[in-house]
C-alpha cells in the first residue's frame, strides 16, 4: 500500500479546485465579454413603425395614401401539415422554396419565432386564400402598409421607396435607418422623406433564449413612442395632371404647368412614364428592373432631367435684355431680310413686337449682337466677352444656366454657356459675337429643361418676378410650404417692358399657332422648334392664361414632333383650357392631339 | 455495562451539516433555473417543487439508512450488484427516450438504475478488497477489478450514456489509493494524451511512424544491454500503442454516435460549431462570464430567465450560481465541495476496516468526479458530458443515489469501532 497515494489523492481535488477558481475568475472579473454578450442576448428593441404620411391633391383628393398587404408568417415549430403541396399551391411559392424557408429558419435558430414565408400579399389576393388558412397551424398575417397611387400617374414626380441599401445606410450619418428599412428612393418620397416618415419608436424588451417577450428592459426607461408622419399638401391638379398624361401618350416630352403667383406646379409630366403601383409591393424588384431595361427610360424624369436647346421661346427673355439694357427702343424698326441666318420670317422692318409675333431669327440676331457688343472695349473680343458676362447676369436671373431648386430630387440646372466656357473652346479672348450669334434664337450651346421653360412663362405672366417652382404647397398640419419656396425672385427687368412682349405673345398666336386659340380666354404663347441633328425636329411651345389675369403658365416639350406650332401649341392650348373653363370645347383638336405619335 | 450511544452523536456532523447546505442551495438554484414569477417554489409543476419531492424522500431514506444495521452492506454487497446488472441488462429493453435507454418508468415515477450502480459498484469493489485481499501484480485479481467496474460501464455504454460510464472511471483513484502501481496512471495518461493527439492529427500514419521511430531507436541505442524480455515488452508495447490509435479512430469515427463526435471535435477545436453543440457552452459561458465579481443576484439572471443555456437545470446549472452569484458565489460553492471531499478523504481513512476505506474512497472518487467534470464542462474546460452536479443538478435519482453513497458512508463511520466486536 501506497501511503503517498492519499496526498496524491488530497492534492489532486485541491488542484482541480484551484483551476476552476482561477478559470471562474478570468471569465467572471477579468474577461469583460460576456457581460456585453450577455446584454446582447437578452435586450431586443422591438420597433415601431409609424404611420407614413400620405398626399392630397391641390383639391383635397387623396393621391398616394397606405394601402395594407398581409405578410404571411410562419412558426415552424407549430406547423402541423398533411399535404404540403396543397399548401404551397394555395399560398403561391414552390414546395421545394418552402422547405428551404424552413431549413434555414432552423439553422437560425427562429423554430418558435414567426418569419414572414411570403411577403406583401397584396389584398384581393389574401381575401382569395384567407378562409383556407385556418386549416393550417403554425401561420399568421401581419398586416403592413405599402404605397398606392389610385390614379396610376405622376409617377416620375411621386417616386417610389424600397428597402433602404448599403449605400443609403452609409449615407445616413444620422443613423436612423435599419437594414430592412423603407426609405423614399425618388421624387417626393425622397426629398420629403423626413416630415412623410415620421419618428419611429422603440421598445426595448426582455426576451428570453426563443425571443419569447419577457417584459420591458428597464421597466420602458429607454423606450420612445413613434411619431406618425405628416401629411403632404401637393400643388398638382390630379384631374389636369391625368389629362396631360393622357394627351402625351404614345409621345416622348414634358408637360410643366405652374401656377405664376405662387410658383405651385399644377401639373408636371414626363412621357413615358410607368403606373407608380408597379414600384410598389412585392414586385418592386421585377418592374424595377424591367424599367430599367426599357429603352424609352421611362424612370427618367425628363421635366427636371431633360435639357433641351429652347429654341425661339428664348427670343422673348433676349427681347427684354435688349430693353433693359437699352440697346433697343420698344417701337426702333429694324429692317431685317434673311441675309444673315435661316429664317422663317419674311423681309422687312421689325420692331420687338414683329420680331417676337413672327419669330424673325434675323432680328434677333442683330438684338443679340447689340446685347454683346456695346462698344464698352475697342478690342472687339474683348467688348464680346463684357457683353456675354453682362447678358449671363440677366439670363441667370431667369433662373437658367443653374438648378432652380424644385422640391424633386435630380433636377438638371441646363446650361447657359459662360466666357470660361468658349474660352476653353476657341482660346482666351479669341472668340466674338460671331461665334456666338446661335444663343441669339435659343440655339447653339444653351440648355434649358421643361421646368425652366415653364418658370419662364410664369415670368412674363407676373412681369418680373418668380417663386422657385414645387411641387408640395403644403407640409402637415401648418399647411405651409417649405420656406425656400415662399420667397420672391425678382429677375432684374423693369416691369414695364412685358407688356411689349405679352402683346407680341397674343398676337403671335395667330401667326405661329393658330390651333392655340380659345374663344374667350386670351392666351400668351411663343412657339419654338429646336433643331434637332437626330431627327424631326423638338416641338416646344411656352405659354400664360389668362392675359390680364394669369392662372397657368406652361412649357410643353413634345420630342421629334416637328414643327412647335403643331402638337405642342395644341396639348397646351387644351390644357389650359381644361384649367381654367373646366371643359374642352374643341373635340376635333383633342383628337388631333391623342392620335399623335411621335417615338421612334 | 455499554453506555447507550446516541446514533445521533456518532454521525458526522460536518459531511451532514455541508450536505444539508447543499441540498438546500441546489433547491433554491433549480427554481432560479426555472424561476417563473407566478408559480411558487414549492409547486410541483415546475422543477423545485418536485426536487422538493425527491428531498423529502432522501430525508426519510437517511433515517432508513441510520436505522439498517451498518453489517448488511457488507453482507449484501454482491446481491444488490447482481440485482443492478439485472436492472442494467433489463433497461436495455425499455423504449428509448431521447435516444437512450436509461430509464425504468413507472406511471409517472421514472428511475435511472445506472445512478445506483455506482453504489452497488462501489460496495462490491470494497467487499472484493476485504475479503480476498488481491494483489496488483496478479494477472486474476486485476481480472475481478475490471470486471467488477467494467461489467457496468459496458452495459451503460450500450444505453447509450457516455457521462455515467466515464463516472466508473473514478474508481481508478480508488484503485491507486489501494496500491495499484502509479506506473499504470502514468500509461493511462499517455493513453489519453494519444487519444487526444489521435484525434488531433488528421493521418494516423503520421503517429504510427513516429511511435515506429522511437521504438526502433530504442533498441538500436539500448538494444545490446538489454535483456530479451525486456526487448520484448517494449515491442509489445509499441504494438500495443499503435492499436490504440487505429481503435479510438475506429471507436470516434465509427462507433460513437455523430453528436458525441462532434462534441469531442469541439473541445479540440473551439469555434467550428457556434450553433452547434458549441453553443451550449457558449451560453453557458455567457451567464457565467456575465455575473462578475458577486453576481446579478438571486433570481435575476438574465441569461437565466431568458433560458440562453439549454439544460440549465440539469447538466448546466452550475451556470445559475455563476450568473447569480458571481465570482464569490462560485467560489463559496467550490470551497464547500472541497470540504466536504477532504472531510470524506479524513472519514475514509480512519476507518478500521478495508470495506469501509475502499467503500469511502469510491464514494469520493464519484463525487469528485461529477464535480470535476460538470463543472469543468460549464466553463469550457472539458467536453459537453451530460452527467449532473450533486445536489445542485435537478433529478430525483442522481439526488437519491448521492444521498446513499453519502449516508452509508456515515452509517459505516459511525459504527467504526464495532469492527473488531464483529
Amino acid at each position: 500500500m501506497n501511503n503517498n497515494s492519499k496526498y496524491i489523492i488530497q492534492f489532486t481535488i485541491l488542484f482541480v479546485s484551484l483551476v476552476f477558481t482561477g478559470r471562474l475568475f478570468s471569465l467572471q472579473v477579468l474577461d469583460k465579454n460576456y457581460k456585453l454578450a450577455a446584454e446582447d442576448n437578452a435586450m431586443r428593441p422591438i420597433i415601431e413603425y409609424p404611420y407614413r404620411g400620405v398626399i392630397y391633391d391641390r383639391n383635397g383628393k387623396l393621391i398616394v395614401h397606405n394601402t395594407p398587404v398581409y405578410d404571411l408568417m410562419i412558426i415552424p415549430k407549430e406547423v402541423k401539415m398533411e399535404d404540403t403541396l396543397a399548401f404551397c399551391q394555395l399560398v403561391g411559392i414552390t414546395q421545394k422554396e418552402f422547405e428551404e424557408k424552413i431549413k434555414t429558419l432552423k439553422k437560425q435558430r427562429r423554430y418558435a419565432l414567426p418569419s414572414v414565408l411570403v411577403k406583401q400579399i397584396p389584398g384581393e389576393e389574401f381575401a382569395k386564400i384567407q378562409s383556407s388558412l385556418i386549416n393550417y397551424p403554425g401561420f399568421n398575417i401581419v398586416a403592413r402598409t405599402v404605397r398606392g397611387y389610385p390614379y396610376g400617374t405622376l409617377a416620375n414626380a411621386l417616386g417610389y421607396m424600397r428597402e433602404i441599401d448599403q449605400k443609403g445606410l452609409d449615407k445616413d450619418t444620422a443613423n436612423y435607418y435599419k437594414q430592412g428599412d423603407y426609405i423614399g428612393i425618388s421624387g417626393v418620397e425622397a426629398s420629403y422623406e423626413e416630415p412623410l416618415r415620421g419618428k419611429r419608436g422603440v421598445q426595448y424588451k426582455m426576451v428570453d433564449a426563443i425571443g419569447v417577450v419577457k417584459g420591458a428592459f428597464n421597466n420602458g426607461a429607454f423606450d420612445t413612442l413613434s411619431i406618425p408622419g405628416q401629411n403632404l399638401y401637393a400643388s398638382i391638379d390630379i384631374d389636369l395632371q391625368n389629362y396631360a398624361e393622357q394627351l402625351l401618350d404614345n409621345k416622348r416630352g414634358s408637360i410643366v404647368a405652374i401656377e405664376p403667383s405662387s410658383g405651385e406646379i399644377l401639373t408636371i409630366v414626363s412621357r413615358p412614364s410607368y403606373d407608380p403601383n408597379s414600384l410598389s409591393g412585392r414586385d418592386l424588384s421585377k418592374n424595377y428592373r424591367k424599367l430599367t431595361q426599357d429603352t424609352l427610360k421611362p424612370l427618367f424624369n425628363r421635366p427636371i432631367m431633360a435639357t433641351y436647346p429652347p429654341g425661339s421661346i428664348f427670343k422673348t427673355l433676349q427681347a427684354l435684355i435688349a430693353l433693359q439694357e437699352g440697346v433697343i427702343s420698344p417701337n426702333e424698326q429694324i429692317y431685317c431680310d434673311g441675309g444673315l441666318i435661316g429664317d422663317h420670317a419674311p423681309p422687312g422692318y421689325y420692331n420687338v413686337h414683329r420680331g417676337i409675333k413672327y419669330s424673325s431669327n434675323n432680328y434677333f440676331f442683330k438684338v443679340f449682337k447689340r446685347i454683346i457688343n456695346q462698344r464698352k472695349h475697342e478690342n472687339t473680343f474683348i467688348d464680346a466677352r463684357i457683353g456675354l458676362t453682362n447678358w449671363r447676369e440677366y439670363v441667370a436671373g431667369f433662373g437658367l444656366g443653374h438648378k432652380l431648386g424644385v422640391d424633386i430630387p435630380n433636377e438638371k440646372g441646363g446650361h447657359i454657356p459662360d466666357t470660361s466656357y468658349y474660352d476653353r473652346f476657341y482660346g482666351k479672348n479669341r472668340w466674338k459675337f460671331s461665334n456666338i450669334y446661335s444663343l441669339s434664337i435659343g440655339q447653339g450651346e444653351m440648355l434649358m429643361t421643361p421646368i425652366q421653360m415653364a418658370n419662364l412663362a410664369a415670368i412674363l405672366a407676373n412681369k418680373g418676378y418668380y417663386y422657385i417652382p414645387h411641387i408640395i404647397k403644403g407640409v402637415g398640419d401648418e399647411n405651409q410650404p417649405l420656406p425656400e419656396y415662399r420667397k420672391k425672385y425678382h429677375v432684374g427687368i423693369d416691369s414695364s417692358y412685358y407688356t411689349y412682349v405679352i402683346d407680341a405673345m397674343q398676337e403671335a398666336l395667330s401667326g405661329t399657332a393658330g390651333r392655340a386659340i380659345i374663344q374667350d380666354i386670351e392666351i400668351c404663347g411663343k412657339t419654338g422648334t429646336a433643331e434637332n441633328p437626330h431627327g424631326e425636329d423638338h416641338s416646344v411651345f411656352m405659354a400664360f392664361a389668362p392675359k390680364d389675369d394669369p392662372k397657368i403658365a406652361i412649357a410643353v416639350y413634345v420630342e421629334n414632333a416637328g414643327w412647335g406650332g403643331r402638337a405642342a401649341a395644341s396639348t397646351a392650348s387644351l390644357l389650359i383650357e381644361k384649367y381654367i373653363r373646366g371643359e374642352i370645347t374643341r373635340p376635333w383638336l383633342e383628337d388631333y392631339v391623342l392620335k399623335g405619335k411621335f417615338i421612334y | 455495562m455499554r453506555r447507550p450511544d446516541l446514533l445521533i452523536n456518532k454521525v458526522d456532523w460536518l459531511v451532514t451539516v455541508i450536505y444539508g447546505v447543499l441540498v438546500l442551495l441546489g433547491w433554491l438554484n433549480i427554481y432560479a433555473a426555472s424561476y417563473n414569477p407566478e408559480v411558487s417554489i414549492f409547486s410541483t409543476g415546475i422543477n423545485s417543487g418536485r426536487q422538493l419531492l425527491w428531498i423529502g424522500v432522501c430525508l426519510i431514506t437517511i433515517m432508513f439508512i441510520l436505522v439498517i444495521d451498518f453489517k448488511i452492506y457488507n453482507s449484501t454487497a454482491y446481491f444488490i450488484y447482481g440485482f443492478f446488472i439485472l436492472l442494467l441488462i433489463g433497461v436495455l429493453f425499455t423504449r428509448s427516450v431521447s435516444g437512450a435507454s436509461s430509464w425504468f418508468q413507472i406511471g409517472s415515477f421514472k428511475f435511472q438504475p445506472s445512478e445506483l450502480t455506482k453504489f452497488a459498484t462501489a460496495l462490491t469493489l470494497a467487499k472484493y478488497f476485504n475479503d480476498h485481499n488481491p494483489r496488483f501484480d496478479r494477472i486474476k485479481s486485476l481480472g475481478f477489478m475490471l470486471m467488477i467496474i467494467g461489467t457496468p460501464m459496458g452495459l451503460i455504454l450500450l444505453q447509450p450514456d457516455a457521462g455515467t460510464t466515464l463516472i466508473f472511471g473514478a474508481f481508478v483513484l480508488v484503485l491507486y489509493r489501494e496500491g495499484l502501481n502509479p506506473m499504470i496512471l502514468v500509461i493511462g495518461l499517455v493513453a489519453i494524451t494519444l487519444v487526444v493527439l489521435t484525434l488531433l492529427v488528421a493521418n494516423d500514419w503520421f503517429l504510427v511512424g513516429g511511435i515506429v521511430l522511437i521504438t526502433a531507436a530504442i533498441i538500436i541505442f539500448w538494444g545490446k544491454n538489454m535483456k530479451t524480455k525486456r526487448l520484448i515488452r517494449i515491442i509489445v508495447g509499441a504494438l500495443l500503442i499503435i492499436g490504440i490509435i487505429f481503435s479510438v479512430d475506429y471507436l470516434v469515427n465509427e462507433v460513437l454516435p455523430p453528436h458525441q463526435q462532434k462534441r469531442i471535435m469541439v473541445l479540440f477545436n473551439p469555434g467550428s460549431d457556434p450553433l452547434g453543440v458549441e453553443y451550449n457552452v457558449t451560453q453557458s459561458k455567457i451567464a457565467i462570464g456575465s455575473g462578475g465579481w458577486f453576481g446579478k443576484g438571486y433570481l435575476q439572471g438574465t441569461q437565466t430567465s431568458g433560458g440562453y443555456v439549454p439544460e440549465q437545470s440539469t447538466d448546466f446549472i452550475f451556470s445559475t450560481i455563476g450568473e447569480e452569484h458571481g465570482w464569490m458565489g462560485s467560489l463559496v460553492l467550490i470551497v464547500l465541495f472541497s470540504v466536504l471531499f477532504l472531510r470524506l478523504l479524513f472519514i475514509s481513512e480512519r476507518q478500521k476496516s478495508r470495506f469501509a476505506r475502499v467503500y469511502g474512497y469510491s464514494v469520493v472518487s464519484i463525487f469528485f468526479f461529477h464535480f470535476m467534470i460538470n463543472i469543468g464542462m460549464s466553463i469550457g474546460l472539458f467536453p459537453v458530458i451530460g452527467i449532473p452536479l450533486p445536489f445542485f443538478s435537478y433529478g430525483g435519482s442522481s439526488l437519491w443515489s448521492f444521498t446513499i453513497l453519502i449516508f452509508v458512508l456515515l452509517k459505516i463511520d459511525a459504527h467504526r469501532m464495532q469492527v473488531f466486536t464483529r
